[in-house]
C-alpha cells in the first residue's frame, strides 16, 4: 500500500483502451486508485513513478513483449504483477510464471474472479513476519518443527514430500509452473521429470485432501501447474 | 527410357517363348487388391460365372468366402471340387486337391489365394507352386492376390505398415499372368472394414488394425494401380515384339540411321533428321559394336557423331554384334523402324566398294519390308587417314613376357626332346603350345607368340638347322599352316572375349538400369525419387550427384533439391542455369563450359526440361561410351519418374486446393451463423438494459445480464474452437508429452464444466491402479470437455453422463458414454469429420468440436472411436498408447 494513504494503487499496463476503462470502473468501485499505461514504456515509467500495489500488465503490447516488461519491472521491484491476455496457450502462462509473474488471467475474464486474484497477490507482497504455523482449512503446518498435522492428527512425511509441501505453503494462493517445484524440490536437473511430480502430488492430495481424487486445496492448473487454494 | 533393357535380344525370345507357351498351357488371371476386404474373390467369381455362362468348364479348386452371403451366393451352380484334409498336430487344415482338379480337367479352376502357404505334407509347400502345375496341364486359373504378398514389394509394404509379410509370390508368377485390379478407395475399404464385411485372420491382433489405418492403405493401394499399370507396359511391349516378326507396326514413321566412327555418319546423322523432321517421325541412331578396337582418333570421331545425333534429337542406341547388318536389323525390328538410312558407297577403292556393296546387297535381302533409304554421302569434311593395316592396341606387357616365357620354356624342351622325336612333331607341339596360350593372354601376344614359335621351329628344328632355310614343299606347307592356324586361333579368341566383355558390360548395364527402375518404382513421394536417383547414380558412377529441379516460377533454383550429394557453388549453379535454359548437356568432360567441376545433363522429357542433373565423377578422365550411355539412361528414365511425380503430385495439390474451398465455405456459413447469433443476443439484451423508458425490475435486468454472459461464452468458446481446428490443420501442433494423472484429467475437465453440466449428472469412474499416461495435459483436458460438451448440447436436460478410464491391451481408454437418444447409426462414421452435424442435432454448434477431438488426440498417436451403447446413447473412446513408466523409488519417512 502506498505510504500516504490505505487506498491501494493498482497499474493497468494494456494497449487496448475499452479493457483500460471496464478496469478503471470496476477497480475503483472496490476502492482502488488506478492509473493506466498504453504501452510497455510508458508503464516501466509509471510502475516506477506510482509504486503501485498491484500491475495489471497485457503481454501484446505494442511496444515490447509483455515478458520483457516483467522481466524490467523484476529487476527492481518484486510487486505483485498479475497478467491479463488474450493468449490462452499454456506456454504463455508458463513463460510469464517463470520470469515472475504472481497470477495469469486469460481474456475474457470475469470482475469477480480478478478482484480474487488481486486479493491473493496483494496479501503475498505483504511483509511477513516469517510466520512460524502456517494454518489453511484442514491444514496445519509448523514451519520451524516440520510437523504436519491435518484436521488436528499429526501426519507422517517423506522428506521430499515434506519439502514440496513446504513449497506451496510459502507461496499459498499461488501458481506454481512445473518447471518452479521441480528445479526447487529436486534440482534443476529434474526440471523436465514431470512424471516425479506426478507420482508425489498423488501422495501429498492423498495425506491432506479430505476426499483425494476431488482435490480442494491442491488445485490442477491444467498444462500450467499447481495452486495451494487458500481457505 | 527403357530401350536400353528392351534392346536386349533376350527380350524378344522370351516373349516369343512366352507366347508360345501361353498357346498350350494355362492362362493365369490374378485378381489384384490392395489389401483384404477389396472384393477380389467376388469379382473372380462374377468373372468366372460370366465364363460359365459362355459354355465354359469351370470349377472351384479352392475359394474362401468367409461366410459373406453375397459372394457365397456367387457360388450357386458352380461345381466345387472337395477339399483334401490334412492332420496337423491336432488340427484339421482343408487344403486344394490338386490331384483332383487334374484328374477332373476343366478348362478352368478357381484357386483363391495365390499367396497362400499349404499345409505342412502337401503336395507343393506353396499354393503359386500348386496353381502352376494346373497351368502345365493346360488348365486356365483364376486367383486373388494382395499386393503386400508380391515379392518386390513386400519389403516396402513393411516398411509402411510395420507388420511383416511372410507369405510372397514371386514376381515371375506375376509375369505369367493376365492382372486385373480390384480397386476401391481407402475409404470404401474402412466402411467395409467397420461394417464387419471385412474378414481379418485374427481380429485381435493388433498389427492388423494397423494395417488398416488410411494412411497405409492409400500407400499400398498407389502400389496395386503401379503394379498393374507395369504389367500392362510388359503386355503391350511383349504384344509389340511377337507382332512385328510378322509385320512392323506402322503408327507413324521410325526411322533408323546406322553411326560408324566415318566422318560421313555426321552427314547422315543431319539428313536423317531432316527426313525425320518432313515425315514428322522419330528417329533411331544406332551404333553397333565390333570386337574390332578402335584407334583413339575413331573412337573421339564416333562419340562425336553419337553426341550430334542426340544433340538433334535422335534417340541413340549401341549394341554389340560381330555382324553389322544383322544388329542393325535386330535394333530396327524391335523399335518398329519403317525406313533405314544408309550411306551410298562412296567409290575409293575396289575394296571398299566391295564391301560397302555387300553390306547394302544383304541388308536389302534381309530387311524384310522396312524401307531402306540409300543416301549419296558427299565427301567427307576431313579426309581421313586410312591406316593400311590395322594394328590392335598394344596389351599389356605383362602378357608378351608370359608369352615369351612360354615359348622359351617349349623350345628349351623341345631341344631336350629333339634326338627322340621328329621335327614336325615338334612343330604340333608349338602349335599345341599357341592354342593353349591363346585361352590367357590376348591376340597381340599370341600373333607375337605364334611368329616366334614359327621362327624358332624354321631356324632350329627345320632341316636344315640353324637357317631359315625351308628345303621340302611338305615343310613349307606346315610352315604356313602353322602361321594361318595361329592367327586365325588369336582372332577368334580376341572376338569371343571382345563379344564377352561388350555382353558382359551391357548385362550390368541392364541390371543397374533394372534396379534403379524398381527402386523409382516403389517411391512414392518427389524425395524419394530424387533420393534413390542419387544413391544409383553415386553408386554406379562412384560420383556425388545433385539434382536441381524446376521452381514454380521456372527458373532453376539455387539449391540443390534435399538429398543431393553434390554442393553446387555461384558457379555451378551458373552452368546448371545454362544447360536447363539450353537442354543441353555441358560442365565436365564436354564441348561446353568445360572447366566447371562437374558435369550437367538437363532432365529432359516430352513435356519440356524439368531440371538439371549435376554429376561430378571421382574419375580423372571423361566417362567413355559405355559410362556416357548409361549415364544418359539414368538421366532419362530419372525425368520420366521426376516428370509422373510431379504431375501426380500436381494432382493432388488440385484436389486440395478444392477440398480446402469446399471447407473455407463450409466454415463461413457455419461461422457466420454462429458468430452472429450470439451477437444479436447481446446487442438486443444490451439495447434493452439501456432503454430507460421501460420499467426496469430487478428480475428483467438479471435475466438480460444472463443472457449476456451466455452469449459471451458462446462466442469464447466458437472462438476457441476456430483457434484449435487451425492449429490442428496447419500441422503445426507439437504436443507436449508429460507423464500424467489420468484421474486428475477426468476430475479437473469435468470440475471446470461444473456449470455446464449442471443439468446432466455425472459420474466419475476410474479403474483402481491407473499408471501415468503420457500425454499432453491441455489438448486431452479440451477433448474431454468438447465430448462433455457434446453431452450437454445435444441430449436433453437430466440425462446421465459417465467419464471412465480404464487399461485396455497396452492402451488406455477414456470413455464418455452417456443415456442420450444416441446417434444415428449413418451419421456414426461422420461424426469426427469437420463441419459434418448429425441429422436432427440441436441447433447451432459448428460442427467442429469432434474433429478437434480427433486431431488433438491422433497429434498424441491416440485415436477415437465412437458407437452407440446396447442400453442406448452414444459412446465416445480415447484411446491413447501406454508407455514405459519411469520407475521412481519409494522414499522412506
Amino acid at each position: 500500500m502506498s505510504e500516504e494513504t490505505l487506498t491501494p494503487v493498482a497499474l493497468v499496463i494494456d494497449d487496448e483502451v475499452q479493457i483500460r476503462r471496464l478496469l478503471r470502473i470496476n477497480l475503483e468501485a472496490n476502492g482502488y486508485q488506478v492509473f493506466e499505461a498504453a504501452n510497455g514504456q510508458l508503464g516501466l515509467a509509471e510502475a516506477a513513478h506510482r509504486r503501485p500495489d498491484v500491475v495489471i500488465l497485457d503481454l501484446g503490447l505494442p511496444d515490447m513483449d509483455g515478458v520483457s516488461v516483467l522481466k524490467k519491472l523484476r529487476e527492481w521491484t518484486g510487486v505483485p504483477v498479475i497478467v491479463l491476455s488474450v493468449r490462452d496457450r499454456e506456454a504463455d502462462k508458463i513463460a510469464a510464471l517463470d520470469n515472475g509473474a504472481d497470477d495469469y488471467l486469460t481474456k475474457p475474464f470475469g470482475t469477480g474472479e480478478l478482484l480474487a486474484r488481486l486479493r491473493v497477490a496483494q496479501r503475498h507482497a505483504q511483509p511477513t513476519a516469517d510466520v512460524a504455523v502456517y494454518k489453511s482449512g484442514r491444514l496445519e503446518v509448523d514451519l520451524t518443527s516440520r510437523s504436519v498435522k491435518v484436521n488436528g492428527i499429526t501426519v507422517k512425511m517423506t522428506a521430499t514430500e515434506y519439502a514440496l509441501l513446504q513449497l506451496f505453503v510459502r507461496h499459498a494462493g499461488k501458481v506454481l509452473t512445473h518447471r518452479q517445484i521441480l528445479k526447487e524440490v529436486w534440482g534443476p536437473n529434474y526440471a523436465e521429470q514431470t512424471h516425479y511430480l506426478r507420482v508425489y502430488m498423488a501422495h501429498l492430495r492423498e495425506k491432506v485432501e479430505e476426499n483425494p481424487s476431488e482435490p480442494e486445496m491442491f488445485i490442477t492448473e491444467s498444462g500450467v501447474g499447481y495452486r495451494l487454494a487458500v481457505k | 527410357m527403357n530401350d536400353d533393357i528392351r534392346a536386349d535380344p533376350d527380350s524378344l525370345l522370351e516373349a516369343i517363348q512366352r507366347q508360345e507357351r501361353t498357346g498350350k498351357l494355362g492362362q493365369l488371371k490374378i485378381f489384384l487388391g490392395m489389401a483384404a476386404g477389396v472384393g477380389k474373390t467376388y469379382a473372380m467369381l462374377e468373372a468366372a460365372r460370366k465364363q460359365q455362362a459362355a459354355g465354359v468348364d469351370v470349377v472351384i479348386g479352392y475359394v474362401e468366402t468367409h461366410g459373406r452371403k453375397e459372394t457365397d451366393a456367387l457360388l450357386q451352380g458352380l461345381p466345387v471340387i472337395p477339399r483334401q484334409q490334412k492332420e496337423h498336430r491336432g488340427l484339421t487344415l482343408s487344403e486344394m486337391d490338386v490331384e483332383a482338379v487334374l484328374a477332373r480337367k476343366p478348362k478352368l479352376a478357381l484357386v483363391d489365394e495365390l499367396a497362400h502357404t499349404n499345409a505342412p505334407g502337401s503336395r507343393h509347400p506353396k499354393r503359386f507352386q500348386d496353381i502352376l502345375e494346373l497351368l502345365d496341364a493346360g488348365i486356365d486359373v483364376y486367383t486373388t492376390l494382395n499386393v503386400q504378398h508380391v515379392e518386390s514389394r513386400a519389403h516396402t509394404v513393411a516398411e509402411i505398415t510395420g507388420s511383416i509379410v511372410h507369405e510372397t509370390v514371386p514376381d515371375r508368377v506375376l509375369d505369367l499372368a493376365e492382372i486385373e485390379l480390384i480397386d476401391i478407395s481407402p475409404d470404401d475399404l474402412m466402411r467395409r472394414l467397420d461394417e464387419g464385411k471385412v474378414y481379418l485372420p485374427d481380429r485381435a491382433e493388433v498389427a492388423m488394425v494397423n494395417f488398416f489405418r488410411e494412411g497405409n492403405l492409400t500407400a499400398l493401394r498407389e502400389m496395386a494401380l503401379r503394379l498393374a499399370a507395369e504389367r500392362v507396359g510388359q503386355d503391350v511391349r511383349d504384344y509389340l515384339q511377337v507382332m512385328q516378326i510378322q509385320e512392323p507396326w506402322k503408327t507413324g514413321h521410325r526411322l533408323l540411321v546406322a553411326v560408324s566412327a566415318s566422318p560421313l555418319s555426321a552427314q547422315m546423322v543431319r539428313w536423317t533428321r531432316r527426313l525425320a523432321d518432313s515425315l514428322d517421325g522419330h528417329w533411331l541412331a544406332v551404333h553397333v559394336e565390333s570386337a574390332k578396337a578402335l584407334s583413339e582418333a575413331d573412337q573421339a570421331r564416333l562419340t562425336k557423331n553419337l553426341a550430334l545425333a542426340r544433340e538433334l534429337g535422335g534417340e541413340v542406341i549401341t549394341t554389340a554384334d560381330e555382324d553389322l547388318v544383322r544388329g542393325v536389323l535386330r535394333i530396327a525390328r524391335q523399335h518398329n523402324v519403317t525406313q533405314i538410312v544408309v550411306g551410298k558407297p562412296a567409290g575409293g577403292g575396289l575394296g571398299q566398294f566391295l564391301r560397302g556393296g555387300r553390306f547394302l546387297h544383304r541388308l536389302v535381302e534381309e530387311s524384310g519390308d522396312i524401307d531402306i533409304n540409300i543416301v549419296r554421302a558427299g565427301k567427307s569434311d576431313t579426309p581421313q587417314p586410312k591406316p593400311i593395316l590395322h594394328f590392335p592396341r598394344p596389351t599389356g606387357a605383362k602378357q608378351y613376357l608370359l608369352s615369351l616365357g612360354v615359348v622359351a620354356g617349349v623350345t628349351l624342351l623341345n631341344v631336350f626332346l629333339n634326338p627322340y622325336i621328329r621335327y614336325r612333331a615338334i612343330g604340333l607341339d608349338y602349335l599345341l603350345t599357341i592354342v593353349v596360350l591363346a585361352l590367357f593372354v590376348e591376340r597381340g601376344p599370341v600373333l607375337a607368340s605364334a611368329t616366334l614359335s614359327a621362327l624358332l621351329w624354321n631356324f632350329f628344328f627345320l632341316p636344315p638347322p640353324y637357317t631359315f632355310r625351308i628345303n621340302s614343299f611338305e615343310d613349307a606347307m606346315m610352315f604356313v599352316t602353322f602361321f594361318v592356324v595361329a592367327i586365325v586361333m588369336g582372332e577368334l579368341i580376341a572376338r569371343f572375349r571382345t563379344q564377352e566383355k561388350a555382353e558382359r558390360r551391357r548385362e550390368e548395364r541392364t541390371t543397374a538400369l533394372y534396379l534403379l527402375t524398381r527402386e523409382l518404382a516403389d517411391a512414392l513421394t518427389l524425395d524419394q525419387v530424387v533420393k534413390v536417383v542419387v544413391k544409383h547414380i553415386g553408386k554406379m558412377f562412384n560420383a556425388e550427384v545433385a539434382v536441381v529441379l524446376k521452381g514454380p516460377n521456372g527458373r532453376l533454383p539455387r539449391q540443390p533439391m534435399s538429398g543431393s550429394t553434390l554442393a553446387m557453388t555461384e558457379k555451378e549453379h551458373s552452368v546448371a542455369t545454362w544447360v536447363f535454359d539450353h537442354n543441353r548437356a555441358a560442365g565436365q568432360f564436354t564441348d561446353n563450359l568445360p572447366l566447371s567441376e562437374a558435369l550437367y545433363l538437363p532432365l529432359a522429357t516430352p513435356a519440356g526440361n524439368l531440371g538439371v542433373i549435376g554429376v561430378k565423377l571421382s574419375q580423372k578422365n571423361a566417362p567413355n561410351l559405355e559410362q556416357n550411355n548409361l549415364l544418359e539412361a539414368f538421366v532419362r528414365q530419372a525425368g520420366l519418374v521426376i516428370d509422373r511425380q510431379r504431375l501426380h503430385e500436381a494432382a493432388q495439390q488440385s484436389h486440395l486446393a478444392a477440398e480446402s474451398e469446399r471447407l473455407s465455405k463450409s466454415l463461413l456459413d457455419s461461422i457466420s451463423h454462429e458468430m452472429r447469433t450470439p451477437i444479436a443476443a447481446i446487442a438486443s439484451a444490451a439495447s434493452a438494459l439501456s432503454e430507460r423508458g421501460t420499467v426496469a425490475s430487478a428480475s428483467r435486468t438479471e435475466a438480460m445480464l444472463d443472457e449476456i454472459k451466455e452469449a459471451v461464452a458462446r462466442l469464447n468458446r466458437l472462438v476457441g474452437n476456430i483457434l484449435d481446428i487451425t492449429r490442428v490443420e496447419s500441422g503445426q501442433m507439437k504436443p507436449k508429452l508429460d507423464w500424467c494423472d489420468v484421474g486428475d484429467l477426468v476430475h479437473v475437465t469435468v470440475k471446470h464444466l461444473r456449470k455446464e453440466l449442471a443439468e446432466h449428472p455425472v459420474s466419475i469412474v476410474l479403474c483402481p491402479e491407473l499408471p501415468l499416461v503420457q500425454m499432453d495435459f491441455v489438448l486431452m483436458e479440451q477433448a474431454l470437455t468438447n465430448l462433455l460438451l457434446n453431452v450437454a448440447f445435444h441430449t436433453p436436460p437430466g440425462t446421465a453422463v459417465q467419464v471412465s478410464a480404464k487399461i485396455q491391451n497396452d492402451e488406455l481408454a477414456v470413455t464418455v458414454a452417456d443415456k442420450g437418444p444416441g446417434i444415428p447409426p449413418e451419421a456414426l462414421e461422420r461424426v469426427f469429420d469437420k463441419f459434418y452435424r448429425a441429422p436432427g442435432a440441436a441447433a447451432g454448434g459448428t460442427g467442429l468440436g469432434l474433429s478437434i477431438v480427433k486431431g488433438f488426440v491422433e497429434a498424441q498417436n491416440g485415436r477415437v472411436q465412437v458407437s452407440n451403447q446396447p442400453g442406448g446413447g452414444a459412446a465416445f473412446t480415447l484411446w491413447l498408447p501406454l508407455g514405459e513408466v519411469p520407475v521412481i523409488l519409494p522414499e522412506k519417512i
